[in-house]
């Protein structure tokens, strides 16, 4: 990285900035720069820290302005890929769209599974549904177009590919990523409860391993895992999964 | 010895509300919380009440309430008729609600949300500190069905003596204040002078996700897909129809369609209170 500069910080409201970077590592480097001086008690207060794709929101500014002279100055050092802890996920590979992923893959069906547990994923974003992340890793040539057709309902636990991402669903919504496999127990992703509520936050590491033959029988959405009959399910202004 | 409420007619929806569960964002949690804070806020300094204990948040029709033990209650908001074992009784004031009577919060005669608040507040399970039901992702409490029973928090101090409180009417027109929002420049320049000149209406898909407006739509300069970024309170998304939904509190925390404006915070009740139909002046701050 020659510059580590952000690119733009654009006024989102009276209290909101949207910083523009240049691309997902970019983003991933500036997003751990603002938690790394949010930690050390040199950013002015935030309420909300939103990576996204190519973007980081900070939310809940009392002077963006100002806030915005700040970042300009900012030199941002690359993240390296080795940091932080790496969450596994373990994948039945046995999704509806196997076939269709690997016709564009140009692999066979029982390839794609290796192929895609060849790489080390990192959550880039969150958003669609509580825990659900945004796993960028996937080389170009392997990014596939959502379906044409979105599914009313992706069970808890598809393992799904779209554009540049891969993601897995926390819970039962509809959906239109192309489903490769299975989380055989999807609980783990999204657990209020929890201290961490989410397993997979921003910057977090993914891997994802090869489901064993212990937890075999589980197509359907675990216990508490989704409420099924979401009221708002598909109101969104956007479909955004 | 903790006080019921039994729901005995849920209304068309009627969710637990307080002031949400902001800083989840990132996590692809909403803020959620009540539509029209104000109006939660008043409701709950009448009984004496902390400002954003949890309250009832009805939609158009309201809803029945039976306590298993004498309640102080306040039902404010949108305008309605209030009776008590169906003999009328005071909106916007403290109303006395005897053991095993009935507390009916009527269909709205202007407006879209009435606010129940009882003293001791609504005691739901909190979830991620905040008893919210937010419809986007599920969480918090799911919206009430008849039958339901809801737990009543103990009262935290004795209720003040009566004020008269100004509650704001719903408004006949809505007006909301915009700023050009991070992506005002995907638009033609017509299309920013077009929302703040151009007639539009509250649509009927409106929900607390988002207030869908009906109008001439706003053409955009760039057709490109917009990679998703965060997406604040009151941003103005401009979905492929063109026509400009203003987010709520239930709006999903990062989205793929370009903000063209944001209006603040402070002008959302107002919004909340927007029946369809009503006219929408955006005026450019």
């Amino acid at each position: 990285m020659t510059d580590g500069r952000p690119l733009t910080a654009r006024p989102a409201g009276r209290h909101a900035l949207l910083v523009e970077l240049r691309d997902a590592e970019h983003t991933a480097a500036f997003h751990a720069e603002v938690l790394r001086r949010r930690a050390a008690g040199t950013l002015p207060p935030v309420t909300e820290v939103v990576p996204g794709a190519r973007t980081v929101l900070l939310d809940g500014v009392p002077d963006p302005d100002a806030l915005a002279r700040l970042i300009a100055d900012w030199q941002v050092p690359p993240v390296a890929d080795d940091t932080g802890a790496v969450v596994e996920i373990p994948v039945r590979y046995d999704g509806p769209d196997l076939a269709d992923v690997a016709a564009l893959w140009g692999v066979g069906p029982d390839e794609v599974g290796a192929l895609h547990r060849s790489y080390t994923y990192r959550v880039a974003f969150c958003g669609f549904a509580p825990g659900f992340g945004y796993l960028t890793g996937l080389p170009p040539r392997l990014h596939v177009p959502r379906r044409s057709t979105p599914r009313t309902r992706v069970p808890a636990g598809a393992v799904a590919l779209a554009g540049p991402y891969s993601a897995v669903y926390p819970r039962a919504t509809p959906g239109g990523w192309q489903l490769i496999g299975t989380m055989p127990d999807p609980r783990p992703l999204w657990d209020p409860a929890r201290e961490r509520a989410a397993l997979l936050t921003p910057g977090t590491r993914v891997r994802f391993v090869t489901a064993d033959g212990a937890t075999a029988d589980g197509t359907g959405p675990g216990p508490g895992s989704g409420t099924g009959d979401d009221p708002a399910a598909g109101t969104s202004p956007e479909a955004g999964a | 010895m903790t006080t019921r409420l039994t729901t005995v007619r849920a209304g068309a929806l009627t969710t637990v509300q307080d002031a949400g569960r902001p800083g989840h964002a990132h996590l692809g949690v909403p803020r959620s919380g009540a539509l029209d804070a104000p109006a939660m806020r008043l409701a709950n300094r009448l009984l004496g009440n902390d400002p954003d204990t949890a309250v009832l948040e009805t939609t158009l029709t309201g809803c029945a309430l039976r306590p298993d033990r004498d309640v102080a209650a306040v039902v404010g908001g949108a305008p309605c008729a209030v009776t008590v074992d169906g003999r009328p009784a005071a909106w916007g004031a403290p109303v006395r609600v005897p053991a095993s009577s009935v507390l009916d919060v009527g269909a709205v005669t202007g407006g879209v949300r009435s606010y129940v608040a009882v003293a001791g507040g609504i005691a739901a399970e909190p979830v991620l500190g905040s008893r919210s039901t937010d419809l986007l992702s599920g969480l918090g409490p799911a919206p009430l069905r008849d039958g339901d029973v809801l737990a009543v928090g103990a009262p935290a101090r004795p209720a003040p003596p009566p004020v008269a409180a100004p509650w704001p009417g719903p408004p006949a027109e809505l007006v909301l204040p915009v700023r050009p929002g991070p992506r005002a420049d995907w638009f033609t320049p017509a299309a920013l002078r077009t929302l703040t000149s151009a007639a539009y209406r509250v649509s009927p898909h409106s929900n607390r996700i988002g207030l869908r407006t009906e109008g001439p739509p706003l053409q955009r300069l760039s057709t490109g897909e917009l990679p998703s970024e965060g997406m604040v309170l009151g941003a103005v998304q401009v979905p492929p129809d063109g026509r400009p939904v203003i987010f709520l509190h239930d709006h999903p925390t990062t989205g793929g369609y370009p903000v063209v404006a944001v209006v603040p915070e402070s002008a959302l009740a107002a919004a909340a209170q927007a029946v369809a139909g009503t006219p929408v002046r955006f005026t450019l701050v």
